[in-house]
């Protein structure tokens, strides 16, 4: 078995081979710029980028002319919620998303309060999910966009899209989806779930980094936006700049593939998931599951270890790239910000660890994976006070701690 | 994350991990930090009758950085005076793990855990010189 294990397939994925091949003549060969239309070169390329449009839209039931190339998921929430925003700004200038949202949501909320517009922001439950009414009652006549994901990055819960598109529908509200970690791994159909606007990323689902595609809805209702990028006017004016021929193809290939294999896939790697999680929480008392055990990715699971810190966890574990919510390993010193949403206190947030399995995941590398885990919680817990303190019967919440 | 060579070798071969009876009037406890900032230190020291620290273990929750101040800390003290472990300062295991700047709470902790743990034992050597003190007037009393 070849180390370290890759387990942090929410954070990037290998490109598929198969995506690779496809997307090597676009280097060198057919290198055409698809919007040179006074020869084959360009044709070529724009026949290539609208293949791969189709293949997309195909992932999410969308048609291939509602597809509009982005360099990532980063850009397209940016398109999305600005974009909407400016160009709805008679309508009113309230937007809604919620705490647990993607910094790339976050963020262009945050600059828009700026600019004028109210933003609420919505608390999940312990298990990440927003409450229902609340949206309802959030909702007004103002309200531009609703913006929020599919599944969460970090915990992997899922929001129930369909019942979110239907009220905002129904609320006359455009729904933005966040569907970076979602697409490719679980079904998701634009028309079925009333989503206007979707967020897609290549690198996510076994495709090239550098590249991703809004979902901008054009019937019932025609969703305008407001140009972030200005230029040459490609992507009808929405988004310009020379598209990225090579990531594209390779993109429309890597979603091809997830949809025909999704079926299996998903049985496959949940079974490995759970054969992991199921594994570690029986070896480690007191470790817990974060998240929805139920309405999740199916590839992730998210688990704390009390008593032990994730930083140093991972620093054992060094056999296996995983991604931890401790603060150490962020540029921040905050733990997690979506655990503490959850309510997590912040030693579970410490001690927690993202496993996210995929395609190439088997179970050999699972098991040694689970192996490796418990040998170093049970190191760790030799070394902490803490674990010493429990053993002996000290209730940790009553210890009078010195903050630092 | 980069972590120095020192700060891995503590990390993977800790010196001293451990615990003495804090009951013992030899032997002095600091426990510093809190769960909820990601690191808690716990430092002991036994203590003979010259003031010299014969002994020192630790046990600590938090970051590799936060194992190898603690664990370095055990290596100076042990065999040292109170006194001179008093004097040890949180910039020597910066220096000695070459800590980056945002680990250099790790080192303040460590301090801080073995001024705790002298504090502890001072206050029992105190009580317990009083105590001894009232002991011999009430034996010399009775004699």
């Amino acid at each position: 078995m070849k180390t370290p294990i890759y387990l942090d397939y929410s954070a990037t994925t290998p490109c598929d081979p198969r995506v690779v091949q496809r997307m090597l003549p676009f280097f060198t060969e057919t290198f055409g710029n698809s919007a040179s239309r006074s020869h084959a070169f360009g044709w070529t390329a724009e026949a290539a980028v609208e293949e791969a449009r189709s293949q997309v839209a195909q992932l999410i039931g969308a048609h291939s002319k509602e597809i509009l190339w982005t360099s990532g998921s980063t850009e397209a929430n940016n398109l999305a919620i600005k974009g909407t925003a400016t160009m709805y700004r008679e309508k009113g200038n309230h937007l809604i998303t919620a705490v647990t949202e993607h910094k790339a949501v976050l963020d262009p909320m945050k600059f828009l309060e700026t600019q004028g517009y109210e933003v609420t922001w919505l608390p999940v439950d312990g298990k990440g999910h927003v409450n229902l009414d609340q949206l309802a009652a959030a909702i007004t006549d103002k309200t531009i966009l609703v913006s929020l994901m599919a599944a969460n990055n970090e915990v992997g819960t899922l929001h129930p899209l369909a019942t979110i598109g239907s009220l905002c529908k129904q609320k006359g509200t455009l729904f933005h989806t966040d569907a970076t970690q979602a697409a490719g791994k679980i079904p998701l159909d634009v028309l079925a779930q009333h989503v206007d606007l979707l967020s897609l990323s290549a690198h996510k689902m076994y495709g090239p980094k550098g590249v991703g595609c809004l979902y901008v809805r054009r019937k019932n209702p025609r969703v305008r936006l407001t140009s972030q990028m200005d230029g040459g006017g490609h992507e009808r004016g929405m988004r310009s700049g020379t598209l990225n021929v090579t990531g594209i193809v390779g993109m429309g290939e890597a979603a091809r593939i997830c949809r025909e294999e999704m079926a299996g896939e998903m049985t496959r790697v949940a079974a490995l998931r759970d054969r992991l999680e199921r594994t570690l929480l029986r070896a480690l008392p007191d470790a817990v599951q974060n998240g929805d055990p139920a309405c999740r990715l199916p590839h992730l699971a998210n688990v704390s270890f009390p008593y032990v810190e994730g930083e140093s966890l991972i620093m054992g574990i060094k056999e296996l790239a995983v991604s931890s919510g401790s603060a150490c390993t962020s540029a921040s010193l905050e733990p997690s910000y979506v655990l503490k949403s959850l309510g997590l206190g912040d030693e579970l947030a410490h001690s927690s660890i993202r496993f996210s399995l995929g395609r190439f995941t088997t179970e050999a590398e699972v098991d040694f994976a689970a192996e490796r885990v418990i040998t170093e919680v049970k190191r760790l817990r030799e070394m902490s006070p803490l674990w010493e303190m429990v053993q002996e019967g000290v209730d940790l919440s009553k210890v009078r701690w010195t903050t630092h | 994350m980069a972590y120095s060579d020192k700060v891995l070798d503590h990390y993977q071969n800790p010196r001293n991990v451990g615990s003495l009876d804090k009951n013992d009037p030899n032997v002095g406890t600091g426990v510093v930090g809190a769960p909820e900032c990601g690191d808690v230190m716990k430092l002991q020291i036994r203590v003979d009758d010259s003031g010299k620290i014969v002994e020192a273990k630790f046990k600590t929750y938090g970051c590799g950085s936060a194992i190898a101040s603690s664990s370095l800390a055990t290596e100076w003290l042990k065999g040292t005076s109170v006194d001179a472990a008093a004097q040890i300062k949180n910039t020597q295991i910066v220096e000695e793990l070459s800590l980056p700047p945002v680990k250099i709470h790790c080192s303040v902790l460590a301090e801080d855990a073995i001024k705790a743990a002298i504090e502890d034992w001072r206050t029992k050597k105190s009580a317990l010189s009083g105590k001894s003190a009232l002991s011999g007037i009430a034996a010399e009393a009775k004699s």
